[in-house]
C-alpha cells in the first residue's frame, strides 16, 4: 500500500497519531533514517553532516545509526560531491546530498542545473536521477548577503528539478520521504527559522506532532494552513507562520478572515488550490521571502491572470524581498524581509481593514 | 601485446574515423554554398574527434559494458570505443526519435545506459558524475570501474581538481584521462597551463600520474591497462594525460587561422601510421586493411541510413521527459 493513501490532502500526515512532538530538524532526520532502513541505496553526503549532524540539524543521529559507509562527510567541494550524487543516482542509488546554504549554489550550479536537472530529458527518458539535494534557506538572524537568501524561485525557474519547501515538522518528514522515493531530482529547501534550532529564535510551530511511522506528503500539493473567506494569502516556508500569526490578529482585531495557503511544493505548483481559493475570496496576497522581481510572486500573479483576471476584486498585493541583497544590520534586514508587520500592512491595504 | 589485440585497436580506430568521416560528409552536405550552423539534417555545433582515436581505443579496450565512461563535448571516438549503439548514436546526432535520447540531446549529450556511457558539453563537469558511478560500483562485488575523459583545457577547471581530490580521498575506482590535443579551441596549452604535464598534478592528490607523449595507441593501451587494473583492485584513481592530435577544427566551420603549421597536421594522422606499423610487423596486409575498412563502412552507412529513416520527433512531444 502506498503511504500516500493514508495521508490527508491538507496535512499529508496520517491522522489519529500520538502527540509525539519533534522539531522540524528531527523530523527531517527521522524521515531520512526511515528511508535508509528501507533502502540500502540511500546514502547521505555533504559538509558536516556526519559528526556534527548537519549545521542545521538535518542529519542528527544518522552517523551513529548507519555508520561512515552511508553517512559521508565530504570535502568543501560542492561540484564534486553533488556530481558524485548524480552519478550514484544514475547507477540506481538514492543519495541525499546537502548543500549547506543555498547561497553556495553558485560554486556548483553547473552540476545542479546542467546535469542533475537535464540528464533525464537529454537521454529521452532513458536515464533517471533519483536524488535529493537538500539545502538551508532564509534569513532573519543577521547572516547578511551571502548566507540569508531563499532563491527557490531560481531553482523552480530551471526545468527538470522538483522543488519542495516544507514549513512544519510533519510536512518536513513526509516531503523528505516523498523526495527520496521520487525517481526525479528533488531540491528540498528548508528554512533555518523553522528547524527548531536551540541557537536561533524559533517559531513556536517548529516543534509539533509528527507521526512515528513512515509516510509520504504528496509533492505538488499545497495545504490550506488556515481556511478563511475574506482574502487568500499564498505563501511558503517560514512566512506561513508569519501569515498565520497575522491571520489570528486580523480575525481578532478587525474581523478579517484570511485563508492561508502553504504551497509546500513549487515544482510542481498546485495552481488548483490557489485558484479555487482566490475564486472564493477575490483577494490575493503573495508572501515570499525570495526576491520580488521575476520570481514566485510574479508567477502566481500570472497564473491567476491567465486563468481569469476577473477573479480578483482588488489589485493583487505582494510582500517579498525588494530587489536588494539581504543587509546585515538588524534594522535594515527587518526592513526588507516579509515580517508580520509588512504582511499585516499589506492585508489591511488589500482588505481595506 | 598479441596480434588480435593490436588488430582490434586498429579496427576500433578505423570504425571511429569512418563514422566521423560520414558525419563530416552529412554535416556539410546541406550547408552549401554558405555555411549556416543551424541548417541541414545535422544542425548545431559539431566537434569531431579525428586524430584522437588512439586514446579512446587504447583506454576502452580494457573496459567491460558494465564499466562507466564519461566523455566530453567531443565524444564520438570514446562512445564508439566503449561500444555505444552506433545506430542510435547516429540517429541522435540527426536529432531523430530513434536516437539514444530520442533526439533531445544531440551530439554533445549522448547517454547509453546499456554501456553506462554519458557525456557532457560543459568542460570538466563530466568528472563528478563519474565519481558517483565509481562510488556506486565500489559498493558492488564485481570490481567495476569508471573512466572520465576530459581535455587539457579542463585541467584548469575547479571541477577537475575537486574531483581528483575526492576520488583520491575516497579511493574510488576511477581513471581520469586527459586528452591533450594542444588546443583549448584557439588557445594553445602553453598559454593556459602553467606546467608541461598535467599528469604532474596527480602528485598534489597523492595518486599516480603518467603522461604519454606520442599518441601511440599501444603505449596508451599498456598504460591504461595498469590504471584500470589498479582501479579494479581497489587501489584508487590514476590520472593519465595523453598527448594526442586534433586533426580537424575545434568544431566544423572553424577556419583554424590561429593554428600554425596547419599544413603539417594531416601528416601526423595516427591511423595510417598504425596501419603501416602493423603492416611492417606482418600482422596486416592491404587486403586485410581493406576488409576492415569495408566492414567499418558498412556498419557506419547502416547507422546513417537508420538515422535518416528514423522519424523526426513530433513537436507535440517537446514537453515530454522533463520528469520521470
Amino acid at each position: 500500500m502506498s503511504a500516500t493513501e493514508t495521508t490527508t490532502a491538507a496535512e499529508g500526515a496520517p491522522a489519529g497519531q500520538s502527540g509525539r512532538k519533534l522539531t522540524t530538524a528531527r523530523a527531517m532526520a527521522e524521515g531520512i533514517a526511515q528511508e535508509m532502513e528501507r533502502d540500502a541505496g540511500v546514502v547521505v553526503l555533504g559538509e558536516d553532516i556526519g559528526n556534527y549532524g548537519g549545521i542545521f540539524g538535518s542529519t542528527t543521529g544518522l552517523l551513529e545509526k548507519f555508520g561512515r559507509d552511508r553517512v559521508l562527510d565530504t570535502p568543501i567541494s560542492e561540484t564534486a560531491f553533488i556530481g558524485l550524487g548524480i552519478g550514484a543516482a544514475v547507477e540506481g542509488m538514492r543519495p541525499v546530498v546537502e548543500l549547506m546554504f543555498v547561497d553556495f549554489f553558485g560554486v556548483a550550479m553547473d552540476q545542479i542545473y546542467n546535469h542533475m536537472a537535464k540528464i533525464h530529458f537529454e537521454s529521452g527518458g532513458n536515464v533517471r536521477v533519483p536524488m535529493v539535494l537538500m539545502t538551508a534557506t532564509g534569513g532573519g538572524y543577521s547572516d547578511a548577503e551571502q548566507h540569508s537568501q531563499c532563491l527557490w524561485g531560481t531553482f523552480a525557474h530551471l526545468p527538470g528539478m522538483k522543488v519542495v519547501v516544507p514549513s512544519n515538522p510533519a510536512d518536513a518528514k513526509g516531503l523528505m520521504i516523498s523526495a527520496i522515493r521520487d525517481d526525479n531530482p528533488v531540491v528540498y529547501m528548508f528554512h533555518k527559522g523553522i528547524m527548531g534550532l536551540p541557537w536561533m529564535a524559533k517559531n513556536p510551530r517548529s516543534v509539533a506532532p509528527v507521526p512515528e511511522e513512515p509516510y509520504e506528503t504528496p509533492i505538488g500539493k499545497a495545504a490550506v494552513a488556515r481556511a478563511g473567506s475574506d482574502a487568500t494569502v499564498v505563501t511558503l516556508s517560514l512566512s506561513v507562520h508569519h501569515a498565520l500569526d497575522v491571520a489570528e490578529k486580523m480575525a481578532a482585531e478587525h474581523g478579517v478572515d484570511l485563508e492561508v495557503i502553504d504551497l509546500r511544493s513549487l515544482v510542481p505548483l498546485d495552481s488548483d488550490t490557489i485558484l479555487s481559493s482566490v475564486a472564493r475570496t477575490g483577494r490575493l496576497l503573495v508572501v515570499d521571502e525570495d526576491y520580488q522581481s521575476f520570481g514566485l510572486s510574479g508567477e502566481i500573479a500570472a497564473r491567476v491572470a491567465e486563468t481569469d483576471p476577473g477573479l480578483l476584486r482588488a489589485p493583487l498585493r505582494r510582500v517579498a524581498v525588494p530587489d536588494v541583497p539581504i543587509p546585515y544590520a538588524r534594522s535594515l534586514e527587518r526592513a526588507v524581509l516579509p515580517t508580520p508587520e509588512r504582511i499585516e500592512a499589506a492585508v489591511r491595504d488589500l482588505c481595506k481593514a | 601485446m598479441d596480434d588480435k589485440t593490436r588488430l582490434d585497436l586498429y579496427r576500433v580506430m578505423v570504425l571511429s574515423r569512418t563514422f566521423e568521416e560520414a558525419i563530416l560528409r552529412e554535416y556539410h552536405a546541406d550547408k552549401k554554398p554558405a555555411f549556416d550552423i543551424g541548417a541541414g539534417l545535422v544542425p548545431g555545433e559539431m566537434h569531431l574527434s579525428a586524430g584522437q582515436e588512439p586514446v579512446a581505443a587504447g583506454v576502452c579496450a580494457h573496459l567491460r559494458a558494465a564499466d562507466a565512461v564519461t566523455a566530453t563535448h567531443r565524444p564520438h571516438h570514446v562512445a564508439i570505443a566503449h561500444g555505444v549503439d552506433l545506430d542510435k548514436m547516429a540517429a541522435e546526432i540527426f536529432g531523430r526519435e530513434g536516437g539514444l535520447g530520442r533526439g533531445r540531446g544531440g551530439h554533445m549529450h549522448l547517454f547509453d545506459p546499456d554501456v553506462h556511457f554519458s557525456c557532457s558539453g560543459i568542460i570538466a563537469e563530466g568528472l563528478p558524475p563519474a565519481l558517483g558511478q565509481a562510488f556506486a560500483f565500489s559498493r558492488g562485488e564485481d570490481n567495476r570501474v569508471a573512466v572520465a575523459f576530459t581535455g587539457e583545457g579542463a585541467a584548469n577547471q575547479g571541477a577537475f581538481h575537486e574531483s581528483l581530490n575526492l576520488a583520491a580521498l575516497w579511493k574510488l575506482p576511477v581513471v581520469f584521462v586527459v586528452e591533450d590535443n594542444d588546443w583549448a579551441i584557439s588557445v594553445p596549452r602553453d598559454a593556459s597551463t602553467c606546467i608541461p604535464s598535467n599528469a604532474d598534478r596527480a602528485a598534489a592528490y597523492g595518486i599516480p600520474g603518467q603522461r604519454i607523449d606520442d599518441n601511440d595507441v599501444e603505449a596508451i593501451y599498456t598504460t591504461a591497462g595498469d590504471a584500470v587494473a589498479r582501479a579494479r583492485a581497489g587501489e584508487g584513481p590514476t590520472l593519465l594525460e595523453i598527448h594526442t592530435l586534433r586533426l580537424w577544427g575545434h568544431f566544423e566551420g572553424d577556419p583554424q587561422a590561429y593554428r600554425p603549421e596547419l599544413a603539417d597536421v594531416p601528416g601526423q594522422d595516427p591511423i595510417p601510421a598504425y596501419e603501416q606499423r602493423l603492416t611492417q610487423a606482418g600482422i596486416l596486409d592491404a587486403d586485410a586493411a581493406r576488409a576492415i575498412k569495408d566492414e567499418a563502412s558498412a556498419r557506419v552507412e547502416k547507422a546513417i541510413a537508420f538515422a535518416k529513416s528514423s522519424p523526426v520527433p513530433a513537436p507535440e512531444t517537446a514537453l515530454d521527459y522533463v520528469f520521470a
